[in-house]
């Protein structure tokens, strides 16, 4: 017999083998694409937090494990060197990721009321990357705190 | 569906004393980011906003993004200054909405 199917040949000459593989690879591809920060999407969320003004390094902790076991939550702390009378005191903390699917983790509003500039949270991590906390000051000036985080396994993005 | 509701205020503080406070809600804060069983995103469901007031004033907020853990932990610190009681909201996606209150007496 002369059948097309039995021989492992298809009319167009190509192996099951072959289409089989192609199929994969298109349910491969086919997956819609995990949406990821860069530093550049960073740097603008930052921005837009800023309003424009400049960020000085320092007055800020960050606190957070340098090694990661589980990135699906990850403490962390941040207090800001500050006063916190009604003349000096901490308006907003933010925090910031290079590689989540958003640049933007948590922004917290605070007031001379809190009595202290710390707060805590726990957090997720998509891969290992740089963490920015920044402080805006009651006068207006932005300061900030880095940290760098090696996560061993991602916050699932994809499953 | 109410969800469960973990806050830590201590009962009595002195006038003056920095009181610490920690909220925990029970919410999955589901990302937008990840894939179901069938293959289709799951849509995102999170708590956008969480605020805590004292006496009617607001000493405490916060904007939370997908990158927040599930069952969300907040930890922060407020000023003792009167007797009153303390509120806490979270509100989030698909008009989740969920309110606890916490007396603080100060002596």
């Amino acid at each position: 017999m002369t059948d097309a199917g039995r021989d492992g040949k298809t009319l167009a000459g190509l192996s099951r083998r072959t289409i089989l593989g192609a199929g994969a690879a298109l349910v491969v591809l086919g997956r819609p694409s995990a949406a990821q920060a860069t530093p550049e999407s960073m740097a603008a969320a930052l921005k837009q937090f800023t309003q424009g003004g400049s960020v000085q390094e320092g007055r800020v902790r960050l606190d957070l494990p340098p090694l990661v076991e589980n990135g699906n939550s990850v403490p962390v702390t941040i207090a800001v060197d500050s006063p916190m009378t009604e003349a000096d005191h901490v308006r907003r903390i933010a925090l910031f990721n290079q590689k989540n699917p958003q640049p933007e983790v948590v922004r917290f509003t605070l007031g001379p009321r809190a009595g202290r500039a710390a707060v805590s949270t726990r957090i997720r991590l998509a891969d290992t990357q740089t963490v920015i906390a920044v402080a805006e000051l009651s006068d207006g000036s932005f300061w900030s705190a880095r940290a760098d985080v090696i996560v061993t396994l991602a916050a699932c993005v994809e499953s | 569906m109410a969800a469960r509701v973990l806050v830590n205020v201590p009962p009595t503080a002195k006038r003056g004393e920095v009181v610490e406070i920690k909220a925990l809600i029970a919410h999955p804060m589901e990302t937008g980011y990840r894939v179901g069983p069938e293959g289709q995103m799951l849509p995102r469901d999170i708590i956008t906003r969480f605020s805590c007031t004292y006496g009617g004033v607001e000493v405490f907020s916060a904007d939370l993004f997908p990158a927040l853990t599930a069952n969300p932990y907040l930890a922060f610190t407020t000023l003792a200054v009167e007797t009153g009681d303390l509120v806490f909201n979270w509100e989030g996606d698909n008009g989740f909405l969920q309110t606890h209150t916490a007396r603080l007496t100060v002596a």
